[in-house]
């Protein structure tokens, strides 16, 4: 469970939201400017807000009343961003192995093995992020976050760097993700169409502020 | 004429020593200052940069001078240093060290901070998301991914130390086997009658380490970029 009801003021633009999510895919929407990727850094720990509280699961992960903040690394929520942000001077095996060490976590060659085969990135573990297509990186990301082991995913518009043919390859692996991995998601999107696709209940944003939660039929006659 | 003489030897190799442990003592300081500089807003910032760079703009004489007055052996640390950890400065070659280090210091840190600075955030945070506390980030991404500035910065510092004269001759005097490096000796040779070969070949002997140390410089940078830029 995620519960969200948060404040922000950036620049002249004013962050409200609130909203609870039970769901397996929270899809975020918006067009752009509507505040999404604030509301989503602040869940992964990137922002901090001005009032209110984040919590996950009964653990409080921000709360200013009582001036809880649990910094982004101690939060395990993985995040696989718009521009990927892979590390250049790794090769794709230590960047999906970066986690694990970064946690402490027992080395588990079965999940890896799971977790590269679902997102068939096997052939690609000797080679340096320079070296990948927009399509394998964004795979990639994917792969590393979930091998940090989450215990929630963020994903902020992650086909919004790829062309369409690159949309088409990796949309079935983030339905794969989500009917196998078994880790909640929030996904970010502006395209109602790919919501439709993935997520399971819907956050619909606008100016900052919430304006309708719900099903994904929320959606309906929204391009 | 190219015969290198022992006392020549004895000036050719303390240099070598004294820019090494300048630099490699330097280096870390230089990191964290750096670094410091790069991500961190403070008060006194401005200050703090001022003073690294007061060596670049002030008499070399004065900087030395100053250094007599704080680490000397009756200087303010200097005095404390010497009777709690048996550190002495004054006139022994950890003297020059400590001139050379303090006069490269800041050709030592900027390179550095313009590489931390070149560092994107964004990979930091993508770091952070993964579970990797601000020390980890700083190890396992900020630092490989600044190397190329840390090896120029290293470079250029200790050809400045190599080269020092003013502020160590000030500080540590000019004692052969001791304090005397090739500026030093160059400079005593060229008062001296008949020492201009021998000044000569220190000459050349300090261009070809000032040339090998920057032909050393650019293949760093060149590897170093190669693998950060995925290939």
């Amino acid at each position: 469970m995620l519960r969200v009801d948060v404040s922000k003021q950036l620049g002249d633009f004013k962050l409200e939201a609130a909203f609870e999510s039970e769901g397996r895919v929270t899809g975020l929407f918006g067009s752009s400017g509507a505040g999404k990727t604030s509301l989503i850094n602040m869940i992964a720990g990137l922002l901090r807000p001005d009032r209110g509280n984040i919590v996950i699961d009964d653990e409080v992960l921000d709360d200013t009343a009582s001036r809880v903040h649990v910094p982004a690394h101690r939060r395990r929520i993985g995040y696989v961003f718009q521009d990927i942000r892979l590390f250049p001077h790794l090769d794709v095996r230590e960047n999906l192995d970066y986690g694990r060490r970064m946690n402490g976590l027992t080395e588990d060659s079965l999940r890896r093995k799971r977790v590269t085969e679902l997102l068939d990135i096997g052939a690609l573990l000797d080679r340096r992020p320079g070296k990948l297509s927009g399509g394998e990186r964004q795979r990639v990301a994917l792969g590393r976050a979930l091998l940090a082991q989450p215990r929630l995913l963020l994903l902020d518009e992650p086909l919004g760097s790829l062309d369409e043919e690159r949309k088409e390859e990796i949309l079935p692996y983030l339905v794969r993700l989500r009917d196998e991995a078994g880790i909640p998601m929030v996904y970010v999107s502006h395209d109602a169409a790919e919501l439709r696709q993935l997520a399971t209940q819907i956050v619909m944003l606008k100016r900052g502020q919430v304006t309708v939660f719900g099903g994904v039929k929320v959606l309906t006659g929204t391009p | 004429m190219f015969e290198i003489s022992p006392t020549e030897w004895t000036a050719i190799l303390l240099s070598l020593r004294v820019a090494s442990i300048a630099t490699l003592v330097a280096t870390p300081l230089g990191i964290a200052v750096a670094w410091l500089l790069a991500r961190r807003d403070f008060w006194g910032k401005s200050a703090v940069d001022a003073l690294i760079h007061l060596p670049l703009v002030l008499p070399p004489v004065v900087t030395g001078y100053l250094l007599l007055l704080t680490f000397g052996r009756r200087g303010l640390v200097g005095e404390w240093l010497a009777d709690h950890l048996g550190i002495v400065f004054a006139f022994r070659w950890t003297g020059a060290a400590l001139a050379c280090g303090v006069m490269s210091f800041p050709l030592l840190v900027r390179p550095i901070r313009l590489s931390i600075e070149a560092v994107d955030r964004k990979l930091e945070q993508a770091a952070s998301t993964l579970g990797a506390a601000p020390w980890h980030v700083f190890m396992s991404v900020t630092l490989p991914l600044a190397l190329p500035g840390v090896l120029a910065g290293m470079v250029l510092g200790f050809a400045k130390a190599i080269g020092e004269f003013g502020a160590t001759i000030t500080f540590v005097s000019n004692i052969p086997g001791e304090t005397q490096t090739i500026s030093s000796a160059i400079y005593a040779l060229i008062s001296t009658p008949d020492g201009d070969p021998a000044a000569l070949r220190l000459v050349i002997v300090s261009i070809v380490i000032a040339m090998s140390a920057l032909i050393a410089s650019e293949w760093f940078a060149r590897r170093a970029t190669q693998r950060l830029h995925g290939n």
